[in-house]
């Protein structure tokens, strides 16, 4: 069957009104959490993994990333009319899109955001529609030292290539490897840094470590942080809709936006925030009038904001065909499929080419939903805004624990009467770490990736040894091999290079990287 | 914990020296503990030590590394935190495990809305406690009832729910 009859089975199933309720669900929330500041899409689809614990696969699946999407839809809502970006990815668009705001022109450039975000994600979805055959062809190939590399490869654009400091991004990368080896070792059946305690046996939750990362960690962070201002929300003045001239300026931007940004996610090689950053140089430099740039450049808010959708889809190709997570959120997903018992790569296409296809093409619907969700709704989204701190931090905490109740509530330990919840003392610990985590300027994303890659990588590499008995030169003995670890030291030596060039504050913009 | 603002004093970043620490002595524990598994002859060469090691050895090479940064004053200068709000909010959650299996899911994590709200200076409690209470239980109702999802229960679930403690 060729790409476009399972492209269309995949919509005949997507449009199920069960699986369009999900989709609605996943961009609704998508967008909430894309636009209140504090969690993103990572974070809710780590709280809602217990809950569609009894619920259907593929229906959580389309819901998972449709929250996806709309985080990314959402994040530019808050980055223009507040200056925080409600996600890391639309850093860039407060630069402009806020001066828009200023300008009273926010609803144009809620406008080309929106408009952007459509015909990127439209753009990249079909991307991926078409790539992934090709990649699944090319994955079947590979063998254990293969796969080993493109974990390597994953592991420094995650850690190393971008943000700061690579020693920053490799120390967090090492913690979440660390983390990773606690438990029973799944080939061997031994024990592994558990420490003689049982709740440990079964290593640590994915959930678990994420939630405490991103909930606890950011809400700590906020709070202790006296520096932080508070921000007022600009009010959408005028008219939403863009001018003939809007039109005129965005168009190219949301193309370039969408061809920078798809390959950036699918390559690996990095989240979304690096695509959106890109893309915002690339528009500078191919702008008609770069004088305005600083000052409420259109284009500025169309390139990036393009470029991000874009991204979030092609962080999908690795994603599916590889089971290889390039950012936080894909590391999420690719937990949520674990728990429904399924293993993204090339056999889930063979195995369960259905509900790939489903969630593909429901990944189509989703763009046309949250182009409603996002023009003419954009005035209640705003509202959300206003939600005062303390009563948003405390909610966000209550769901937090709610969720890791939900996923492990077990009351495992304890003295006398009182029974404490281990999964719940993990995730205060975790906090803590997320908490310091930040203030010390180490990324979070890595120890994510870490967690759930690390067992992966060991895997590979230990089929590879047992096949050469134990020589590594068969790590380095495939073509296909080589070329992954000539592209990761590029991917380390190359932003090295930049930042000798006295680029090193423009990359440490995307220090933090969430999504 | 010193603050390392400026390059110009060139005095040791202590915070990050303390990081360095750490991961030196994690590296440690990762070794010891792996060297103390027993392993069958067979899986010498590739058995499950070998990736614990890998990263043993990683978080070494990290540790000097963030020693020689911190001598440096590599590490990019740090906002003046308040200790206070992250005492409230730790307070919170640690209220929170304790309370649970006694006071079931809605008081124990109402204490901890309010005490985080508290963290972020909204109160008084005595407003703020009984406000997270009633969200957490609407929330513990919509998730343990509508959503089938396994909550602890205490005495005000109880007695809403079935009508008796």
């Amino acid at each position: 069957m060729n790409t476009f009859e399972l492209l269309g089975q995949g919509l005949i199933a997507a449009l199920q009104v069960q699986n369009l309720i999900y989709a609605l669900i996943g961009v609704t929330l998508g967008t909430a959490v894309g636009v209140l500041p504090g969690i993103g899409p990572a974070l809710t689809v780590a709280l809602l993994l217990p809950v569609t614990y009894n619920l259907d696969p593929a229906g959580s699946l389309i819901m998972f990333a449709g929250i996806y999407y709309g985080g990314m839809y959402g994040g530019s809502t808050t980055s223009i009319l507040l200056n925080t970006p409600g996600e890391s990815a639309s850093i860039v668009t407060a630069l402009e899109g806020n001066k828009m705001a200023r300008q009273g022109r926010g609803g144009p450039a809620l406008a080309t955001a929106a408009i952007g975000s459509f015909i990127a994600g439209l753009i990249a979805t079909l991307g991926l529609a078409f790539i992934a055959p090709f990649v699944v062809k090319f994955a079947l190939s590979f063998g254990p030292a293969d796969y080993f590399a493109l974990m390597i490869l994953a592991f420094v654009t995650v850690s190393a290539a971008f943000g700061d400091s690579p020693l920053r991004g490799l120390t967090a990368l090492f913690i979440g490897l660390g983390l990773g080896i606690i438990g029973i070792d799944q080939q061997t059946g031994q024990t592994r840094l558990a420490f003689g305690v049982l709740d440990l046996l079964d290593g640590i939750e994915v959930t678990t470590l994420a939630v405490a990362l991103f909930a606890i960690g950011e809400t700590l962070k906020t709070a202790a942080d006296r520096e932080q201002v508070e921000a007022s929300v600009m009010a959408v003045k005028g008219s939403v809709w863009m001018t003939l001239e809007d039109w005129k300026r965005s168009w190219g931007s949301w193309l370039r936006g969408t061809f920078i940004g798809f390959p950036i996610g699918a390559m690996p090689a990095g989240g979304a925030d690096i695509a959106s950053f890109l893309s915002y140089s690339a528009e500078k430099s191919f702008a008609k009038k770069p004088e305005e740039f600083g000052h409420g450049a259109i284009e500025g808010v169309a390139g990036p904001e393009a470029a991000n959708n874009a991204s979030a889809a092609g962080t999908l190709v690795p994603l599916l065909t590889l089971g290889l997570p390039t950012t936080a959120t894909a590391a999420i997903m690719l937990a949520g499929f674990q728990q429904f018992g399924l293993q993204p790569g090339p056999l889930l296409f063979a195995n369960n080419a259905s509900l790939v296809w489903a969630l593909i093409a429901s990944l189509l619907i989703a763009n046309f939903m949250l182009l409603v969700l996002n023009l003419p709704l954009i005035g209640l989204w705003v509202k959300l805004l206003t939600i005062p701190k303390p009563w948003l931090y405390a909610g966000i905490l209550v769901f937090a624990t709610l969720g890791t109740l939900g996923a492990n509530g077990a009351m495992s330990m304890g003295f006398g009467s009182v029974r404490i919840s281990f999964e719940l003392v993990l995730l205060l610990v975790f906090g803590v770490l997320g908490y310091l985590l930040r203030r010390f300027g180490y990324p979070i994303a890595p120890v994510v990736v870490g967690l759930i890659l690390g067992p992966m990588a060991e895997q590979q590499l230990r089929r590879a040894l047992s096949i050469s008995q134990g020589d590594p030169a068969v790590l380095f003995h495939s073509p296909i091999s080589l070329v992954l670890y000539a592209v990761a030291i590029i991917a380390v030596l190359l932003p090295m290079i930049m930042r000798m060039r006295g680029k090193g504050a423009v990359l440490g913009q995307l220090a933090s990287d969430e999504d | 914990m010193s603050v390392g603002q400026s390059n110009s004093t060139r005095r040791p970043d202590g915070a990050a020296l303390v990081i360095a620490v750490i991961l030196a002595a994690i590296s440690i524990i990762i070794f010891w503990q792996t060297s103390q598994m027993r392993v069958p002859p067979i899986q010498q060469r590739v058995g499950p030590t070998v990736f614990p090691y890998i990263v043993a050895a990683g978080l070494g090479l990290l540790a000097i590394g963030t020693l020689i940064s911190a001598l440096r004053n590599g590490f990019p200068a740090r906002s003046k935190d308040d200790y206070g709000p992250i005492a409230w909010i730790i307070g919170g959650l640690v209220a929170q495990i304790l309370l649970l299996s006694t006071a079931g899911f809605s008081v124990a994590t109402g204490v901890l809305f309010a005490l985080t709200a508290k963290g972020f200076g909204r109160g008084p409690l005595w407003q703020t406690i009984p406000i997270g209470v009633i969200f957490s239980f609407i929330v513990w109702f919509i998730f343990a009832r509508g959503l089938q999802l396994s909550l602890p229960m205490g005495p005000v679930e109880r007695f809403i729910v079935t009508g008796s403690f």
